[in-house]
């Protein structure tokens, strides 16, 4: 190929891109948005959509009690969606000069003009108001690879120490988005977040724990380190149990991992497309009557930005109220379908799902693990799932394995470790069967967005097979 | 390219680092999609950048920029030495490569249609035509069609005197119907499921499928699967499909032989393997007749695993994974290769992105074609089932026990397909099952399927693999497990 052109004129000065520490100010990325909408205008695009995105993010990764990858990132994407005669498309571009922007401009068109005319395609909306919050935490932006490897550093010493091996990340990034339109709607937001995450293995055992937050000073690496140390411990020796229906105490990643499937299943789109599991039941007693469900992005334990993806504010919605699914999220176009107003849920357009709900906080309730433990005869204690995967899409059967501790419950106290099972379990079944739930926390996984869950004691959860560890 | 490749190894040398690789990377891709008769996805994007690998104090740091100048490749070489030099502050030993040449070379993947050549209303036309297609059958609800076309242009070189150029095209097509009633979905998909099959070719790929031909097929076992028998629950005879048994090498071969994993580097995330280190040549993977490579080559076919230089600069090879049923092989890297006897990486690392570290991925890792026609296969099981297409999947993280469930399932009876089956599934042991294979199909029904949606590493990283299979023979399986309520 070629490289690139040069820029005839530069709309923006990526100051210090290649090791670049902090992100472009909001002025910054307004002057690119009012480039793009600039060039657009003069071209006589109708209307005109741009969303900037930037992240500079870092993250340490460790095993075998060292630091064998550590690397560093920083992108800047600008999406540009152009509409015009009810035909729309989007062209991304990671290059601001005026050309690229230029050239993104005309890949949209011309994507835009190759289409059927779309009768149900909506004017771009006018200016919003957005509540403000502020997740941007100096201290995680300001997190260097020295920090991070002493921390990771100390992890390691303590597995050597007990005779455990150490593996997880230590990871941190900033990130911004602002997007705006030809009827002038400009929205911005910005924030932080930090992950450590760690496995410690004693033998042929392990165990795991993992925090993810706005602020660094919420993440606790060495008390991880210690957690998942003692629990590697009392994972070894696992006996073989028999698959069948046990009481599980699922801890809140655990609980993430399962009712997170369940994000999509909300949105409007879903279920005017029958592939929601809620599809003929909204109204109806799903799920237990002690379920409570909202999607709430302003939650203080929640981390994302006021607007959606066409820039409309993000509304608390009531999903689920004492086990009855009550209310859909909406984009601006299901919204119209529905007869229902816009909750600002919706994807970047063009797309084919529409919206949902990506900040799901569940109601808990105030039992401790400990009390959830001393009131089980016999069950199980769940760390974390693994490798999760949907069976059944209509009663969310979900299939998957325990991972990095599992406990047997022997009345009232953990007796050993237990081999790992694989569960074929439907979520709205496990929800109807919730007999405890401990408060509800910001919960981290691997399988699904953090959200707000508790933990929580489950009855007759379905385990099918043993595997050999 | 090179030019700024070459600035950024300067820098990197000049700051302290005892190697450095760079990867100027120029990713293009167009996706399309419709639902329901309208368009939904129509979206191109690309991306440019530059990413460093550097060895400093004997440790590795990795940094990456968008900002194509001199100063900005050298702030990134600089900020990769700076984090190698914190990585050392935590390393136990300082890491070693095996022994690679220096190439320079050029390359470029085969293709007879340039995709993007190819007008977006013929594209889109063709697409729309199979969704009206699948929309004519009564009782589905949701039709579904995609394209995806990737160009990546990779520029590699390293501080050993590599300089390689790559183009790769790629290409992904695939139609879905799915149908509601009463209190199940049930969905075809063709040639595949997850976005259809995916190759490193052009758009050849998409008119060889013939969308047109197989969407009312499609379209009507979607609605015929209500009414069918649901798959039993037994230990008995399996027959999988090529797509699915794709899958199956893919997660209970291509992963467990991933060198990083088996060394515990992917403990946390993606989890460890089996295979450790004493199996090597010991362990009885599979029966006698079955045959695995990984193989990078281009003589193995247009799969998302092939190319001629790996993102470490080792050129493409074939490994044998496993030998008439022996585990014989990794995949390695130039880090790891020396701890399983070897004296030159198996040339596996692929990066995502100019942004993402290099490491250790599947290439094609394949079921090489064994010695039936599908029609005596068929003939000559008594009672078994055959399932197509996958639903879902899911393994352990050391990949031992895994559960899959298909769109589809066939009775066998009697030598004769017979009846449809709903929700099928089956589950194992992956060295049980791959020994109780007893019949691969021969060349004439292998494909090399594509995975193009295989992720790893922190930060996650999805990457395309391939996957030759015909379809096989499996006795006493476990069957029908997801569904059982015990």
């Amino acid at each position: 190929m070629s490289p690139p052109r040069k820029s005839s004129r530069t709309v923006n000065v990526k100051a210090a891109a290649g090791g670049r520490q902090q992100l472009m100010r909001e002025r910054e990325l307004r002057g690119i948005v009012d480039t793009v909408l600039r060039l657009a205008k003069s071209i006589g695009v109708a209307e005109t959509e741009v969303h900037v995105d930037e992240n500079i993010s870092a993250l340490t990764r460790f095993a075998n009690n060292a630091i064998h990858q550590n690397v560093a990132e920083h992108t800047l994407n600008v999406s540009v969606r152009t509409q015009v005669d009810q035909r729309t498309a989007r062209a991304t571009t990671n290059r601001t000069d005026e050309d690229s922007l230029r050239a993104a401009i005309e890949a949209s068109l011309s994507l835009a003009h190759s289409q059927p005319k779309n009768p149900h395609l909506l004017p771009v909306p006018g200016r919003q108001r957005y509540r403000g919050i502020n997740r941007f935490v100096k201290q995680t932006a300001s997190l260097t690879p020295e920090d991070r490897a002493r921390a990771v550093r100390r992890a390691c010493d303590l597995a050597i120490k007990r005779g455990q091996t150490a593996a997880g990340i230590f990871s941190s990034a900033q990130a911004q988005s602002a997007m705006g339109n030809s009827r002038a709607l400009f929205a911005a937001y910005r924030d932080t977040h930090a992950v450590f995450s760690i496995t410690m293995q004693e033998g042929s055992a392990a165990s795991w724990a993992k925090e993810n937050a706005a602020s660094v000073a919420d993440i606790h690496p060495q008390q991880l380190a210690e957690r998942a140390s003692e629990k590697a411990h009392r994972a070894i020796e696992p006996q073989e149990l028999a698959p069948g229906r046990y009481t599980v105490i699922l801890e809140p990643a655990a609980v993430l991992d399962l009712v997170g499937f369940l994000f999509y299943d909300f949105a409007a789109t879903a279920v005017r497309d029958k592939r929601s599991c809620f599809n003929e039941r909204m109204g109806k007693q799903v799920l237990g009557k002690n379920i409570r469900i909202e999607d709430d992005v302003y939650h203080p334990l929640q981390l994302g930005a006021p607007f959606d993806g066409e820039g409309m504010p993000r509304q608390r919605v009531l999903l689920v109220d004492q086990g009855v699914p009550r209310n859909l999220v909406y984009s601006r176009a299901s919204a119209k379908i529905a007869k229902k107003q816009p909750t600002g849920h919706g994807f970047m357009l063009p797309n084919e799902y529409g919206e949902a709900p990506m900040n799901l906080v569940f109601s808990g309730g105030k039992a401790s693990l400990d009390e959830m433990i001393s009131s089980t005869e016999r069950g199980l204690l769940v760390t974390r799932l693994w490798y999760i995967r949907e069976v059944d899409p209509y009663e969310k059967i979900m299939t998957g394995m325990t991972r990095d501790g599992l406990f047997l419950i022997e009345k009232g106290r953990v007796s050993s470790a237990a081999r790992n099972f694989r569960f074929n379990q439907s979520i709205l079944e496990m929800l109807r069967n919730v007999e405890m739930m401990g408060p509800a926390v910001r919960a981290t996984g691997e399988e699904a967005f953090e959200m707000v869950v508790p933990a929580m004691k489950v009855r007759d959860f379905h385990f099918s097979e043993v595997t050999k560890f | 390219m090179y030019d700024l490749a070459t600035a950024a190894l300067d820098t990197a040398k000049i700051r302290g680092a005892s190697y450095a690789d760079v990867r100027v990377m120029h990713l293009r891709q167009r996706d399309l999609t419709t639902k329901n008769g309208e368009v939904g996805t129509l979206a191109q994007s690309e991306s440019i950048g530059l990413g460093i690998r550097v060895l400093a104090n004997g440790a590795w740091g990795f940094a990456s920029t968008d900002r194509l100048t001199r100063e900005g490749v050298a702030a990134c070489a600089a900020q990769a030495v700076s984090i190698a030099k914190a990585s050392a502050l935590a390393k136990r030993e300082d890491a070693v490569m095996a022994p690679e040449n220096a190439f320079v070379d050029s390359w470029q993947s085969p293709f007879r249609k340039d995709p993007f050549e190819i007008p977006l209303e013929t594209q889109l036309a063709l697409l729309l035509a199979a969704d009206a297609e699948m929309r004519r059958v009564k009782g589905v609800t949701l039709t579904e069609t995609d394209m995806q076309f990737r160009k990546i242009d990779s520029w590699f070189a390293s501080s050993i005197g590599s300089r390689i150029h790559q183009r790769k095209v790629i290409t992904g097509c695939g139609i879905v119907a799915t149908s509601f009633h009463g209190d199940e979905i049930q969905k075809r998909s063709y040639p595949n499921s997850f976005g259809g099959q995916h190759a490193l070719q052009g758009y050849e790929l998409v008119e060889s499928l013939d969308l047109l031909k197989h969407a009312p097929m499609v379209a009507e076992e979607a609605v015929a699967l209500h009414s069918a028998a649901q798959c039993p629950q037994k230990s008995g005879t399996l027959i999988l499909g090529g797509s699915q048994l794709g899958l199956q090498i893919h997660e209970s071969i291509g992963h467990p032989i991933e060198l990083d994993r088996v060394l515990g580097q992917e403990a946390n995330f993606a989890g460890t393997s089996f295979l450790t280190l004493d199996q090597l040549n010991k362990l009885r993977y599979a029966s006698d007749i079955v045959n695995v490579v990984a193989d990078a080559r281009l003589d193995h076919g247009q799969g998302l695993g092939t190319f001629a230089y790996d993102d470490e600069g080792v050129p493409a090879q074939c490994t044998d994974i496993i030998k008439a049923g022996q585990f014989r092989g990794y995949l390695s890297n130039r880090e790891t290769a020396h701890l399983v006897g070897l004296k030159r990486s198996s040339g596996t690392m692929r990066t995502e992105s100019w942004n993402r570290l290099p490491i250790i991925r599947m290439t094609n890792v394949s079921l090489l074609p064994g010695t039936w026609a599908f029609a005596d296969l068929i003939s000559d099981t008594d009672d078994g089932i055959l399932m197509e297409t996958n639903r879902s999947w899911s393994i352990d993280d050391r990949r031992y026990q895994f559960q899959f469930s298909t769109e589809i399932g066939w009775e066998i009876k009697g030598g004769k397909r017979g009846r449809m089956l709903k929700n099928p599934s089956y589950s194992g042991i992956t060295t049980e099952f791959w020994n109780s294979c007893d019949a691969i199909c021969k060349r004439e029904d292998w494909t090399l399927w594509g995975t193009p949606n295989c992720g790893k590493g922190q930060p996650m990283q999805t990457m395309g693999t391939g996957h030759g299979a015909s379809p096989s023979r499996f006795r006493n399986v476990r069957i029908g497990t997801a569904f059982s309520k015990q």
